[in-house]
């Protein structure tokens, strides 16, 4: 157990470490690296508490798909840095206040949480073959299928909606159409004609 | 010999238990290092044949001596860092890009009882880590500071996260068939002969998982990360020395790697596809061909490797937009199309789903 804390205060030291990088970092690209090395911290943090599902869905999701896209956009503007300080100032007196918001309500949480029975300490060992992945799909598929679907369709919407205000047909625009390529005839290209030979004149 | 039992038994089990895993682990990747070496020689004679070429044949008897002379050079030539770049993630990329490679090896079952760590979510295991090897690939290209390095990654980078969708849908098809996500349980099910293999009832899913594997590792023809005739070398232009030697070495380990997911999730792994033919157990020598094992696997892996050298030979490169057509208006109906199909087998009862 000793060396389950120690590898526990470790990840959580680094995990702290990266988060206060995502925000003193100058760079914008150095801070999303340190937002991925996060992720990878809560993901063995999580690993840990033996959710392992929970662990490996937030490296897939977050680190392989969002940080990705993320990094794309970050490298694609140029940010310019001088002009994000020049706000600064003007900012920090709303920010430092929701900052103090946040944490206060954080600090309440987790302790109105540790007073409860459950949560307080004593932390039994999953048995031996408890199939993290299929506990939760058994739950999502039976008793919340119905929030399950919804977010289907929330999300499907979400897709839809940000592709539509994003696609933009420039008129005059000259592309190919595949489809109408590959179904090509040949009569569609080439007209032979028959007729007879002429006399010469 | 006694005394070693001796010692080895007087250890603590979780000692014990570290040594074994230590070993386990040394033993697979120096297995998948020697392999991507030699995979160089192996394509490069592939493809020599191809072309009525001799391919190389003067260091060691056959050129089998080619790989570890091409390393030696490698390792000795000079590691030049541009003056502009970023040195630290200029470093870190090639890294970035062979460690998720060789990390995929943990949950790959090789032979029947051995998989270094066997977890139940190992093809959620094998989804996340390939989906991250994609840093390698923009870091480089951005810590470098040059423009052809950032089009090559952007590019490349692209291509990967379009086709990894179409390779996780496939991979749904392959765990509603086999109803787990554990890859031993996935080899398991497909046990007694090829009319078991996923290869049968998945095969859309197959040929799209296969393809997608080719895109994914930006091999030929969907090489435009480096197509040598557009941009010089994509994102790693400005790499020399080691750290080329990495993103090379990564390139074929993820190759090897994808080999030998697409043997385990459609071709039965280390399943024998003679199961059940006992006949040839009567003939001593052949009695290992109806026995499962890592032979099986090492010989499918050699296959695909082999198509993928094959495939470099055959085909010319797709143009850039033809293939982010192909991966997400293509292969991504199918594979929706398939898992309703699937679905509705399963409800029917048929095929493995009996």
């Amino acid at each position: 157990m000793l060396f389950h804390s120690i590898l526990f205060y470790a990840f959580s030291l680094v995990l702290l470490g990266a988060a206060c990088g995502v925000v003193f970092s100058k760079n914008p690209i150095h801070s999303i690296m340190f937002l991925v090395l996060t992720f990878f911290q809560a993901a063995i943090l999580w690993l840990m508490a033996e959710a392992e599902f929970l662990a490996i869905v937030l490296v897939l999701v977050y680190v392989g798909a969002v940080m990705v896209l993320f990094l794309f956009v970050v490298m694609m503007l140029e940010v310019d840095i001088e002009a994000v300080k020049k706000g600064m100032s003007r900012y920090t007196a709303p920010a430092l206040a929701i900052a103090a918001l946040m944490t206060f309500e954080l600090i309440n949480l987790i302790w109105l949480r540790s007073s409860d029975e459950e949560v307080g300490g004593n932390f039994q060992p999953l048995p031996e073959g408890y199939d993290n992945t299929k506990a939760l799909g058994e739950v999502l598929y039976t008793e919340h299928v119905y929030a399950f679907e919804i977010a289907a369709v929330v999300l499907l919407l979400a897709i839809v909606a940000a592709i539509t205000l994003t696609m933009r047909k420039r008129p005059n625009l000259k592309v190919q159409d595949i489809s109408a390529q590959v179904a090509v005839q040949a009569k569609d290209r080439v007209r032979i004609v028959k007729m007879d030979a002429e006399e010469k004149s | 010999m006694g005394f070693v039992v001796g010692i080895w038994e007087s250890l603590d089990p979780m000692l014990q238990y570290v040594i074994l895993s230590t070993f386990k682990i040394l033993i697979v990747t120096v297995g998948v290092i020697l392999t991507v070496a030699f995979s160089t020689y192996f394509e490069r004679k592939v493809i020599g044949g191809m072309q009525a070429r001799v391919g190389p044949n003067r260091v060691g008897p056959m050129g089998l001596g080619q790989p570890f002379a091409d390393v030696i050079k490698l390792l000795i030539k000079e590691i030049v860092v541009p003056t502009a770049s970023n040195k630290f993630l200029f470093v870190i990329a090639p890294l970035l890009s062979l460690i998720p490679a060789l990390a995929t090896w943990a949950v790959m079952p090789l032979h029947p009882g051995f998989v270094i760590a066997d977890i139940n979510a190992g093809l959620l295991y094998v989804l996340a880590l390939t989906s991250v090897g994609v840093y390698g690939v923009i870091l480089a290209g951005w810590a470098t500071n040059s423009k052809y390095a950032l089009l090559g990654a952007m590019r490349s980078a692209a291509q990967i996260v379009a086709y990894e969708i179409a390779m996780g849908f496939a991979l749904v098809g392959v765990l509603m068939a086999a109803g787990s996500l554990n890859l031993g349980d996935i080899i398991a099910k497909q046990e007694g002969g090829v009319s078991n293999w996923f290869l049968v009832w998945l095969f859309p899913l197959f040929i799209v998982y296969w393809v997608s594997g080719v895109a994914e590792t930006n091999r030929a023809p969907f090489d435009v990360a480096e197509g040598e005739s557009e941009i010089v070398a994509g994102f790693h232009v400005e790499y020399s020395g080691v750290a080329f030697a990495l993103f090379f070495l990564a390139e074929y380990a993820n190759m090897v790697l994808i080999s030998g997911m697409t043997a385990i999730f459609f071709l039965g792994g280390w399943a024998s596809p003679f199961e059940g033919w006992t006949f040839l157990n009567g003939i001593p020598v052949l009695s290992f061909l109806t026995e499962p094992g890592f032979h099986w696997l090492f010989a499918k892996i050699c296959f695909f490797m082999y198509s993928f050298f094959w495939f470099r030979a055959t085909f010319p490169r797709y143009r850039y937009d033809q293939i982010m057509r192909l991966g997400w208006k293509v292969f991504i109906p199918v594979t929706i199309i398939w898992i309703a199909v699937e679905a509705v087998a399963a409800w029917a009862n048929v095929g493995p789903w009996a």
